[in-house]
Formats: C-alpha cells, structure tokens, sequence
C-alpha cells in the first residue's frame, strides 16, 4: 500500500511540474493567438489590446498560473480562442475518441504479438523466425506516414472503407447499434495502420524476452517433468518474462497519444492529436496546455498502470516492496 | 484418509534388496558420446564412450568433478540436452526402449513419471513467479487427469511425504519466500510425484548446510525405501556417497574411470585418480586424520580440456603412476573383482 | 603476544520496516568478542543466518556495527571517521565464494589484479603490471593466460585469481568468507594448500568462514562455534572436535562425513 502511495505522489509531484514547464514554455513562446489579428489593417491596436486584457494576457506570468491552476481545480481548463469556448469539454471529448482508437489498437497489437513473440523465440534462427524477423524488418522500416497514406489511397481505390472522420453523415439518425457499427467501420483503417505500426517492435520485445527466458534452468527443469511444450511456452516461458514485457506495456500506453498523433491527422479522427496540431499553429495557449497536460496524464497513467501491473505479476517485487 | 500412490513398477514386492544380477536392468547405458559445439565452432567431447548399468531398486553414486561430464550425463539420459550439445553414438535403454531414438511423445510420457531429474541449485530449477503448489500441481498435471480438489491434496501429501513442515504454507509459497533446504525438497516432492522408477539427482546438496545436507540424504533414503527407487546420485563429494550408493561409478575426463561396490572402491580405490581424490581430502573417510594444516597431497594440474581430443588416458597428465602406454591409447575397463573394475593400463587392458 | 584483532561485544541490527509502518528488528550479530593472533587462522563456522557473513562485512569495514569496538593492530577501528577507515581497509581483504561473481567478467586478469594497485594511485603503469605478475605468479596463475577474461579460468584458477586481487594491497588479514565452498574436492585441496603457503610466506593472518567443519579443523587453529548471531564456543581446534561442549557443536561435527567415520557406517542401512 505504502508502495502505491508513494508512486502517487510521485505522480502529482510530476504532474506540477510538467504543467509549470508547459505553461512557461507556451508563454515565453514568441507570439499569440491575437498576433494574426494585428496584421489585419482592418482591426485597430485598440481592439486588440482590448481583446488581449479581456482574455487577460497582459497580466504578469506567475498570476496567470495561479489563475489556472485555480480554475483547474474547478473543473476547467481555461478558455480556447480557437473554437471560442472553454477548453475542458473540448478536451474529454477529443481524448475519449483517442482513447477508442488507441486502446482498441494496443489490445489487438499485443493480442498478435504475444502468439507471434512467442513462436518466434521457440523456432529461433529457424525458417519462421527469420521470415517474421524479415516481416518486422520491413514494417519498421515503412514510415508511419507512408503506411497510413497507403492504406488511405487503398480505401479511396477500393472504396471499401470509409475515407476518414469518426461518423458517417446523419448518423444521429440511426440507432444505437447501428451507430457503433458506423464507428467500428470508420475504425477499421486508423486500427490497422497503428497496429502495424506498432506490431514490429513488440514482436522483437517479445522475442527476446521469451528467448531469454527458454534457456534457464527452470525451463529445462519443467521440461523434464513432462510438461508439455505448448504450457511450457504459454505458462513458464511467457510469465518469466513478463517483467520487461509489462514494463514495455507502460510505455506504449504512455505514449499512446504521440503514437496516434500522425494517423488521427491523416485519416482526419476527431482525436486530441489534430487538436493538439491546430491549437499549436493556432497559438491557442491554453488548448496547447490542456492537451499537453492529458498527454502527461496519459503517460502517467500508463506506467503507474505497469507498476500496478508488475507488482500484481511478480511476487518478488511484491516481496521486496513490503521489506521497504 | 489418505490415498496410496500407484506405483506401476512396483512388481508387488515391498522390499528393498536388490534383484538378482540375471534380471534386465532398468537403465543400460552403452557407449554415449556426446559432443558440445561453441559458438566460435569449437567441438568439445563431453562423454567419451560411457556404459554403465542400473538395476532395480539400486542406488548408483557417479563422482565426478568439473569438467568430467556428469551434469551433460544427467541431461541427455532424458534427451535435455541444450541446442549445441549432440549425441554422436550410443543407445540408453530404459527398460529395453532407446530413449534416444524413441518418439518425443514417448519421451515426455517417460519424462517425469517413469524417470525424474533433480537439478542442481534448487533456487534456480524452480519457476520464481509460480507458486510451489501450482508447480508440483503442473507435474501432476502433466501425466494424470485430477480434479483441481485432489491436484491440492496430492500436493500436500507430497509435501508431507518430503518432510516438509506446514505443507500449506509451503505450497502457497513463492521459491524466494522459503529457505533453501525447502526448495530442495520441493524440487524432491516433483521428482517423486507421479511415481518413477528412477531418480536422477545432479548435485541434491551442493548449496545447502551440513545438517540440511543430512536430512535431504536421510530423506533420500526413506523415500527409495518407501516406494523401491532406483537413484543416480551425482556429486563431486566422495563423503556424501559413502552409506548411501550401493556402487559407485567414477568419471574423468567423460569417461568412467572406476566402478564396483561403493564400499570396496572407498577403501581400496584402483584408479589413480580416484586413490587421488580420496587422498586430498582433509578428513579421509576411514577415519585416518592427517597432521593438522599439512600440505594435502593434491592432483597437481587443472580438468582436463573437453576440446582437446586425446588418444589417450585422459588423466595421463596429471597422474602420478603413468607410463608410456598411457598417451598411446585409451584404457579399456578391466575387471580387477567381483563387480569392480578399472580403465587403467596398470590393470591390463 | 599482541592480537592482530580484537573485537568486544559487537552487536548489529538490522531493521525492517514491514507494512503499515510497524518496524522489525533484526539482530544479526549479539555480544561477538573473540580475538585473532597475528599469523595464525580462526575458523568461524556455523549455519546459514548464523550472521558469520554479517560478522565478516563489519570486520572489513563494509558495514558498521550497531554498536561494540573492533580493535586491528593496536588501531579502534570502529572509532574512525570515513577517511581515516579508507587508509585502513587496504589491511583487510576479503575473498568470496563465488568467483564468478565477484570478479569483473570485463577485465583481463591482469587488469583485475591491477585495479586495486590503481585505486591506491601510488604507482606507474609499469609498476602495477610487474607487481601483478608477480602476484599472479605467487598463486599460481600462468603467465600466459593473464590476459584472459574470467570466464575463461577454472573455478580454481578464478579463486586464485581472487587471492591474488586480495594480496595486491598487502593486508595483514584475509576474510576468506566460503571460499572454498563452492570448489570441487580436489580444487578444495588446491587452494587450502595454497592458503597454506601463502600464510607461511606473507605472515598473513586468516578469518575462514565456512560451514564445513571437516576443512575447518584442517585449516584452522581455534574454531569460534556461531548460532543466531552469537559465538556459542570458541576454542583450539583438537579440543573442539574432542570435546564439544555445545549442542550445536555436536550436531555440526556429527553431520560432516569423515570427522565421526563410526556414525557412517550405522547410517548404511
């Protein structure tokens, strides 16, 4: 329990601390979202500064902060000048759609990777390792632009596929089943091109771990009862090396915002990463931080997520936690 | 209420004498050679031509020290030898099957239920994230259809039957939570639990103290009493086989070097590497103490190299007694009493 | 004739602070007082957790004692500050059980046998490397294989190696904490004779830690017994095994093959 405690507060400490270096970051950034407006001959200085008082970006940084930070703990986020309306609705709605696909995503990666993993280590050097190593080789070395593209000019070609956004038009239309078949349609192509993005390099983590794992003494030991070989790789070999493979699943929850960025933007899903995307060119200050902040959280998550994980998985850290 | 294991070798006989010498043996072991291959492609020969017997209910103490091939024996009479290891020639007959040419399904039926391996360091045999009773349970999984209600009870008799004290706590136990006495019995508890003929232990009390030492081979004894195991016990430590093999079987170099009675080779050792042995030990085992911080008469010179194949006695370079014949050729195993005999030319051969 | 060490009722405590905040406490060394000549070799056996390694670790220097003195060469070393220990660590050595482990698997053994020479920063590079050789030499260790990598020795050979990493500072007393325990027989032999000579010859004093009592009264002039952190008996070797005065004695002596020969044979059922 202490265990868990301390990692919270080590998590809060982290998140403080991001969101000052964000929020200083973003300010001392040159420029604003009313810089466009000044370049308009139309628009007076006036108006303008107007503007610049009324979203109170005049006043010195640290009360800003404060002001935030207070208004953060009411529930809010601040305002976004972009879509004109305040920033944490925006937010929850984006991050759940990136959440959708994301998890959705990581589930069926890791549910390939584990089998693929797996066969791989017990067949090493072997013909189907080395044609899935050859096959990992060749995806990692596509760029994720170049595959998401591609798979975009396929669903454009074929038609087989819708071509982008969350929801086809209308769709309020339809029934709640119906609804979450137009979803799961308009999934298909953005899942596919982050599963086989992210495939390649955890089927090469699997691999080493359980290789790592098929030559110690216990694994021979348990060959020698008579245990037969599909519980020996399933049961000994893949929970011996759980520990770096559960480590690794914190990090790619971790980043799973940053993963989804680029295919969210190509095949236009309405997640956090184009609305990270446009609020940065935007200059929309507290958009920036809002969705910076929810990427902290993310990854915070994410590994406190495998410390829960490692902790559930290997009593010797359970064992050791206790002795601290 | 508790259950009788079936024993399907038992022959209805209860006793612990050794059958007559006409009867088949259990194990028969003819000429194994086995090679290791490195990764920079060097060939080393671990076993160089080993035959030996095992019968019923006997117990077989082989001695060997580093570099003499008992631990690639132990590995390979079950076919688990690891992926640069070879068997280049020879047969290993358990109750007349070849278990190197025998089908894996065969095998894995064998593994476990009709022939059980004790690995060295118990620490290190025993899965660190399962626990004890999950890995017993496996075992018994592996060979019998049981209910999960009687896979536990099962595993607590095994555990009671190895003198371990509160089986419950022990099989709700992790490997790193109990001591490792505990874990050699364990590891016992799996090697017994589907009822094999033969047990196979490399090194059974290699980490442990000297009074746990005790217990595990006193353990030993009441187990192939109870239930007539045959056992291949495997150690470097001549002390621990005295009043506990019936014969010994001594290797060097991956050949056997001597073999007879346990106590007639302890006594009167032939070889000159065993008589060696026996010497550089501070307490002999007849009792005869040396002056105390004398200089031990040692076996001067290092293990032999496995890479380096010899045409001759392996131990010829550090032996006190060679002559030229010995570099020439191999010794063959030469019959020197009843039961005991010697690879050494000083006995013909 | 003046002690090489002294130690006084030394006591160590370890604490565990288990769930919840409730602290547990743990005594690994109670009231340990015995004394060491010069050149000559104390055998401390006793089972594991017995706190044999704990009392090896505050002896070197490695740990502090709870409380209690330890006394080398007319110096309290428990009294001495961080700095001054530094300059009195180089007298004790320590030699573990398991070579493989405790010697660096990316060093020649030359290098090995060098880096406590470096550490000290007296001498040229020239210097080292003919004092290693020398120490290399002394153990046994052939000249032509001093470049190579640990795992390319014997078990043997690696032990050596270890001596001679333990001499290079020339300490006047070596903790040899079960290191013969993980040897084969004929390497035990080896090495103990090796100990032999080298004791003769350096005038090195000897704390062996083991639990094989068989060794033990090979090696050693006075045997200290201990159990759960304690000595529990201490005294000449000829004595000990005569005349155990301790249960624990007893059953120690008992378990070892060769030193009771007469129980053997009525363990031959």
């Amino acid at each position: 329990m202490r265990y868990f405690l301390r990692r919270l507060m080590e998590a809060a400490f982290l998140l403080i601390g991001v969101s000052i270096l964000t929020f200083l970051f973003s300010t001392l950034a040159p420029g604003n979202y009313f810089d466009e407006m000044r370049l308009n001959p139309q628009i007076s200085s006036e108006t303008v500064a107007a503007l610049r008082a009324q979203y109170q970006l005049d006043r010195p940084l640290p009360v800003r902060y404060v002001r935030w930070v207070s208004s953060l703990l009411h529930g809010e986020m601040g305002f976004s000048f972009a879509y004109n309306s305040p920033v944490a609705p925006l937010l929850w709605v984006r991050a759940r759609n990136t959440l959708l696909l994301t998890l959705t995503a990581t589930f069926i990666a890791w549910a390939l990777a584990l089998p693929l993993g797996v066969w791989s280590a017990a067949t090493l050097h072997r013909l189907p390792d080395r044609s899935l190593s050859w096959a990992t080789a060749a995806l990692l070395a596509i760029p994720d632009l170049v595959l998401a593209l591609g798979l975009l000019i396929l669903a454009v070609r074929s038609g087989w596929f819708p071509t982008g956004g969350m929801v086809s038009l209308g769709s309020e239309r339809l029934t709640p089943l119906q609804q979450t078949r137009d979803i799961a349609l308009h999934m298909e192509l953005p899942v596919v091109a982050l599963v086989l993005s992210l495939l390649p390099t955890l089927v090469r983590h699997v691999r080493g771990a359980v290789a790592d794992v098929l030559h110690t003494p216990f694994l021979r030991a348990a060959a020698s009862h008579g245990i037969p070989r599909h519980t020996l790789l399933y049961r000994y070999a893949l929970r011996a090396a759980a520990n770096p493979l559960i480590s690794l699943f914190g990090f790619s929850v971790g980043a799973l915002l940053s993963g989804s960025l680029l295919v969210e933007v190509v095949m236009s899903w309405p997640g956090l990463g184009p609305l990270l995307l446009e609020a940065i060119l935007a200059r929309d200050l507290y958009t920036v931080i809002g969705g910076v902040l929810c990427s902290t959280i993310f990854l915070i998550g994410g590994n406190f997520l495998a410390d829960v994980l490692l902790y559930w998985a290997d009593p010797r850290i359970r064992t050791a936690a206790s002795a601290q | 209420m508790s259950r009788r294991f079936a024993w399907p070798n038992m022959d209805g006989r209860t006793g612990t004498g050794l059958l007559p010498p006409t009867m088949t043996p259990l194990l028969q072991v003819q000429d194994l050679h086995v090679t290791y291959t490195s990764s920079a492609g060097r060939v080393s020969l671990a076993l160089a031509g080993l035959s030996f017997d095992v019968h019923r209910g006997e117990t077989l103490g082989v001695l060997g020290e580093s570099g003499s091939g008992k631990s690639t024996l132990a590995v390979a009479l079950l076919r688990l030898l690891p992926e640069n290891a070879e068997v280049q020639k020879g047969a290993v007959l358990f109750e007349g099957l070849d278990l190197l040419q025998a089908e894996l399904r065969t095998l894995e039926r064998i593994r476990g239920r009709r022939i059980a391996l004790i690995f060295q360091e118990p620490s290190l045999a025993l899965h660190p994230t399962i626990r004890i009773g999950d890995q017993i349970g496996d075992v018994l999984a592996a060979h019998e259809s049981l209910t999960e209600g009687s896979l536990r009870q099962k595993t607590l008799q095994l555990l009671a039957e190895v003198s371990c004290a509160d089986p419950a706590r022990i099989a709700d136990s992790y490997p790193h939570q109990v001591s490792g006495g505990q874990q050699q019995r364990v590891l016992i508890a799996q090697a017994i639990a589907c009822g094999p003929s033969l047990i196979v232990a490399d090194e059974p009390t290699a980490s442990l103290d000297p009074t746990t030492q005790q217990e595990i081979l006193s353990l030993f004894r009441k187990l192939r009493r109870k239930f007539n195991l045959s056992l291949i016990l495997i150690t470097h430590n001549p002390a621990l086989l005295a009043g506990l093999a019936d014969r010994l079987l001594v290797l060097y170099g991956g050949r056997a070097a001597e073999s007879g009675p346990t106590e007639r080779v302890l006594a009167s050792p032939q070889h000159p590497y065993t008589r060696a042995l026996l010497q550089s030990m501070p307490r002999q085992l007849n009792g005869i103490t040396r002056r105390r911080q004398s200089r031990l008469p040692i076996i001067p010179g290092e293990a032999p190299n496995l890479e380096v194949l010899a045409n001759g006695c392996r131990f010829e370079t550090r032996c006190a007694e060679r002559m030229e014949l010995c570099s020439k050729r191999e010794p063959a195993a030469e019959s020197v009493s009843e039961g005991h005999t010697v690879a050494c030319f000083k006995y013909g051969g | 004739m003046e002690q090489l060490l002294i130690t006084e009722n030394l006591e160590k405590r370890y604490e565990n602070a288990g769930v919840l905040g409730t602290k547990r406490e743990v005594w690994a060394l109670q009231g340990v007082s015995f004394s060491i000549g010069p050149r000559s070799t104390l055998a401390l056996v006793g089972e594991s957790g017995s706190g044999k390694s704990t009392l090896a670790f505050c002896i070197a220097c490695l740990e502090r004692p709870t409380s209690g003195r330890i006394v080398f060469d007319g110096n309290e070393i428990t009294a001495l500050n961080e700095k001054q220990l530094r300059d009195m660590r180089p007298q004790i050595q320590l030699v573990f059980q398991d070579p493989a482990r405790s010697l660096n698997p990316r060093f020649s053994a030359l290098e090995i046998v060098c880096e406590p020479l470096l550490v000290q920063g007296r001498f040229t590079k020239q210097e080292r490397e003919k004092r290693a050789r020398a120490l290399l030499a002394q153990v046994g260790i052939p000249q032509e294989t001093a470049l190579r990598r640990p795992y390319e020795f014997s078990g043997g050979q690696r032990q050596r190696l270890a001596i001679a990493r333990a001499l290079a500072l020339e300490p006047k007393l070596l903790i040899l904490d079960e290191a013969l325990s993980a040897l084969d027989c004929s390497v035990q032999a080896q090495i103990a004779n090796l100990l032999l000579e080298l004791q003769s010859l350096l005038g090195l004093t000897y704390l062996f830690i083991t639990h094989d009592f068989a060794m033990a009264a090979h090696l050693a002039d006075e045997i200290a017994v201990m159990e759960c952190g304690r000595i529990v008996e201490l005294s000449a070797t000829e004595r000990v095994l005569r005349a155990p005065e301790q249960e624990i004695t007893r059953r120690l002596i008992a378990a070892t093959p060769g030193l009771s020969a007469a129980k053997l044979v009525q363990e031959a059922v």
